[in-house]
């Protein structure tokens, strides 16, 4: 059989992904994380004296906290296959992707194994987040100092 | 390449030991070893696996009472990094040792040098066979078992699994090695590492029409063919392949999959089981016992592997696969 | 009231477009999110994310899109007082506790945790 055959069966028997439902359950479960990360907002800003621009900090610390529980105790993988981007996205997602590399990676030691590894998955994110973000400050800081637009 | 045996070497006994998810086997009234630790009490995942190995093999042996100093050889693989599972175990089996790598292949590859050492006079009893462990194997291939991310409904679920098998010299009332087929390596340019069963079942088809080809048979001589780990899609691929070839339908129900019969209908494991461990202990604990109790009197295995690497992928690489057969009868 | 509405609105059509990625786009999880980021970043640099915050609150701030916003925040910042210098130096000065809550958690996990083979 030629290999462009082969390919017209494979690409009629291969399941393609159920997009409307996996979408519809990404922005069910983001959407319901982000209501928690309100809501965590919401506490810090009653209860401690945070106010609505420093919130950030504490709310992403204790959703990555939430997160280390429900990676360590094997149940982010559950809401990773039901959730897709919806429990990836978020900054759960991130604490996830950190979390099982240090728990994986355990057995190779502390320092060649946990520190080492951490960031095998989550690297990639801060990588291009810096150079992204260098390179788009590095833009308008000089576009302003020409007088081309201003802060 | 096809060789025919001439003195019939005989698998004279198998065993297979599993981790605790593959209790939900289907097969799972065969299996010697059901343990309730997938690490088997060890440390790490791979001294979990060596352990699992070492049990399974001890298995065999004490099933066909023997010690590991009457055995002349140990011909095995599996999937992680210069397989060093296997190697472990062999430096505590303690017998002649080539480690073989055809990934999920291996569990017949190392069957056909063990039935070629044979019919050579060079060995008298050899234990050949492959393992699989699910968090190495995921962690190597894949992410870290605790990640998140989602599976497609092609993904399969690589099992923690060893089989393992006696070859010796003909003997009557046991199965026996009629013909094997190398299997070339076959690439049709599939990538998706989540599409094993895609990227695998041109291998399988190729092997197959060799091998009939080459011995003058059709599918309906065999009592059944098994493929290795093709997954329900890939089974379904070969299926249609061949029937392009017009290979009736009566025939293609002949043809059945390690992996995707291995976890039954249960759609937590998508697209079915894969793994070097699938196959190995599916062949070497259902297939030899239904020959024993005479429902089988002549099957071919094909056990397909793909080889690739997580540095292959990420280097853009396609992935190559290949597929070993071997015809076992008996009279 | 209306904040939790808008943060599950905001926050889900985030992960739709995420899921969209992988799905239509064929993207791997770490494409993903990296594509995410730097679009956060982009959107810093026209003056746009901040305004979706507003609107919108963890709804913009907890999806990873807003890493790379804080990282230009941070960057531009520190560039006002300082010129191009504070490119540089300004761009974890805003965003600093998603990575030390990670690496903390992740550190601390290592140590309570073993990892163990689950079907879903």
């Amino acid at each position: 059989m030629k290999e462009s055959q082969y390919e017209t069966i494979e690409q009629q028997m291969t399941p393609t992904p159920p997009y409307v439902v996996n979408v519809l359950k990404a922005f069910l479960i983001g959407g319901l994380i982000c209501v928690i990360g309100q809501a965590i907002s919401f506490f810090y800003m009653i209860f401690f004296d945070f106010t609505e621009k420093t919130v950030g900090n504490p709310t992403v610390a204790t959703i990555i906290f939430i997160s280390m529980i429900l990676t360590g105790l094997g149940l982010y993988t559950r809401l990773g296959q039901f959730a897709g981007a919806g429990s990836a996205v978020p900054v759960t997602g991130f604490g996830n992707a950190v979390v099982s590399a240090a728990i994986e990676h355990r057995t190779e030691g502390y320092v060649l194994g946990v520190g080492s590894n951490m960031f095998k998955l989550a690297g990639s994110v801060i990588v291009f987040g810096t150079v992204s973000a260098f390179v788009v400050a590095l833009v308008k800081t000089v576009l302003v100092m020409l007088g081309v637009v201003t802060w | 390449m096809v060789i025919v045996f001439q003195t019939k070497p005989a698998l004279l006994a198998g065993a297979a030991a599993v981790g605790p998810l593959e209790a939900r086997s289907v097969f799972r009234s065969y299996f010697d070893i059901v343990a309730d630790d997938e690490r088997f009490q060890e440390k790490t995942n791979e001294q979990g696996q060596r352990r699992l190995i070492t049990n399974t093999c001890q298995h065999v042996m004490d099933k066909a009472k023997i010690k590991n100093l009457d055995v002349d050889y140990f011909l095995s693989g599996d999937l992680i990094n210069q397989m060093t599972p296997t190697n472990f175990a062999a430096r505590e089996l303690a017998v002649s040792f080539i480690g073989m790598f055809s990934a999920c292949a291996t569990s017949i590859s190392s069957v056909i040098v063990a039935g070629l050492l044979t019919e050579l006079g060079a060995s008298k009893l050899a234990i050949a066979g492959a393992s699989s462990q699910h968090n190495a194997t995921e962690r190597q291939f894949r992410y870290p078992v605790d990640y998140g991310a989602q599976k497609p409904a092609t993904a399969q679920w690589t099992v923690t699994a060893a089989g393992y098998a006696l070859v010796g010299q003909y003997q009557p009332d046991f199965p026996y090695m009629v013909a094997a087929t190398v299997g070339k390596v076959i690439d049709y340019h599939e990538t998706d590492p989540f599409h094993m069963g895609g990227a695998m079942a041109p291998a399988a088809y190729d092997t197959i029409k060799r091998h009939l080809q080459h011995r003058k048979q059709k599918i309906s001589d065999y009592d059944m063919v098994m493929t290795g780990d093709l997954g329900k899609i890939g089974l379904k691929l070969v299926k249609a392949m061949l029937a392009e070839d017009g290979i009736k339908n009566d025939e293609l129900q002949l043809i059945r999959d390690a992996g995707a019969e291995f976890y039954g209908d249960d759609q937590a494991f998508q697209a079915g089981a894969s793994g070097a461990g699938c196959s190995a202990a599916v062949y070497y604990s259902y297939v030899l016992s239904q020959f024993m109790t005479g429902r089988f009197k002549r099957v071919l295995l094909v056990a397909t592997g793909a080889l690739l690497s997580p540095l292959s992928y990420q280097q853009g690489e396609t992935i190559p696969c290949t597929a070993h057969a071997i015809e076992i009868a008996m009279n | 009231m209306y904040t939790f509405i808008f943060a599950f609105l905001v926050g889900g059509a985030i992960c739709a477009i995420g899921q969209l990625l992988m799905d239509v786009g064929k993207l791997t999880p770490a494409h993903t999110l990296s594509t995410l980021v730097v679009a956060g970043a982009i959107l810093d640099g026209f003056g746009l994310y901040e305004p979706l915050i507003d609107f919108a609150g963890a709804g913009a701030t907890v999806p990873i899109t807003s890493f790379g916003n804080s990282l230009t925040h941070g960057a531009l910042a520190e560039a006002e007082k300082h010129g191009l210098v504070g490119v540089v130096t300004g761009m974890f000065e805003v965003t600093s506790s998603g990575i030390s809550a990670a690496i903390i958690f992740g550190f601390i996990a290592a140590l309570i945790f073993h990892s163990k083979g689950k079907v879903n």
